[in-house]
């Protein structure tokens, strides 16, 4: 009983309506240019709460640039003239996916570059001592002696 | 040293590196944006005064003199702290003072420097915010220096304090007045 409660408590949040900001504007009157306005409000960082974007955002400043958003779609500007609009003011930082572009080269290909050299380092790693094991050098006569003994138990002398 | 010997050292060096981004990354401030109009021309608003005691600003007033334009409000707590260093920085001379009063009631932000005294020599009304945005305003107290040829030249984040004065800002402004 008690379980069947503690799971109804855990389940029931996942079906409320999140808080969304967004929501709380005036929607356009296309729906299609409202959800390209979502899209790219989804985008877009607020520079207040700077992990959150201006969809999530309840910041004044977030509202003001979802209704910049929303006013440049009315005008007919294409996704990346209105992005380009905000980078113009507040940089790249302004985008939550930073562009590619030889700045950032490194962040974007860094991590593959990393990769690649410890994979080459990892095959020449075990070309080296995998070689070496597959081709154990053999015994000399002695030595194999010496090991006939030790498994038989005898001293050697 | 042979080539061997560097290559067991190059884990060390790329350690060495790695270490030398992140102690540089601590005294870094994560939550001030450099302006992204360092060096460009001050963008084109138009702001009507305050009120009639005082002047509006537009951009075209910022060309020919080097110019301080402080962003404040009067619901703004770190422009309380600021205030006492704009006072100090007021009727100096060598720079103009020019105030762009954002998001806020006319009556509140009269009140405001009634208080605190009136630094500006112009004030203008940001009541939408949009010039703020225009100038990539995202906290207010933001401040910025202007060039003679109404250049942005320094964007200064957050309430200015003595140290930012010595440090950056003063040094700045006699370096554009030159």
């Amino acid at each position: 009983m008690k379980c069947w409660f503690i799971t109804v408590l855990m389940v029931v949040p996942l079906f409320l309506p999140g808080a969304i900001a967004f929501e709380n504007d005036a929607p356009l009157d296309d729906p299609v240019l409202e959800s390209r306005a979502r899209d790219l409000a989804r985008q877009i960082r607020c520079l207040v709460c700077q992990n959150e974007s201006i969809f999530d955002s309840d910041a004044d400043l977030a509202k003001d640039l979802r209704q910049i958003v929303r006013e440049r779609i009315i005008l007919g500007e294409s996704d990346l003239a209105v992005t380009d609009y905000l980078v113009a003011r507040y940089g790249d930082f302004v985008l939550l996916k930073p562009p590619i572009k030889p700045k950032t080269y490194l962040l974007w290909f860094g991590p593959a570059l990393i990769m690649l050299f410890a994979g080459i380092g990892v095959v020449r790693f075990l070309k080296r001592t995998g070689a070496k094991g597959r081709h154990p050098e053999a015994l000399s006569t002695s030595e194999r002696k010496r090991v006939e003994h030790l498994i038989s138990g005898e001293e050697v002398d | 040293m042979n080539s061997r010997r560097l290559f067991y050292l190059l884990p060390v060096i790329v350690f060495g590196v790695l270490c030398a981004f992140l102690l540089r990354g601590l005294s870094l401030d994560p939550s001030t944006v450099p302006t992204a109009l360092a060096d460009k021309q001050v963008p084109v608003f138009d702001l009507p005064p305050l009120d009639s005691q005082t002047k509006g600003l537009a951009s075209s007033d910022l060309v020919g003199e080097v110019a301080l334009v402080n962003v404040f409000a009067s619901w703004c707590l770190p422009c309380r702290v600021e205030h006492p260093f704009l006072m100090e920085l007021a009727d100096n001379g060598a720079f103009a003072l020019h105030g762009v009063n954002y998001k806020d009631k006319p009556e509140d932000a009269r009140a405001w420097l009634d208080e605190l005294g009136d630094p500006f020599l112009r004030i203008g009304a940001d009541q939408d915010g949009r010039a703020g945005i225009d100038l990539g305003v995202y906290g207010v107290p933001e401040t910025f220096v202007i060039d003679r040829a109404g250049r942005i030249r320094y964007k200064h984040v957050g309430p200015i304090t003595q140290s930012d004065l010595e440090k950056y800002l003063l040094p700045l402004i006699r370096k554009l007045s030159r």
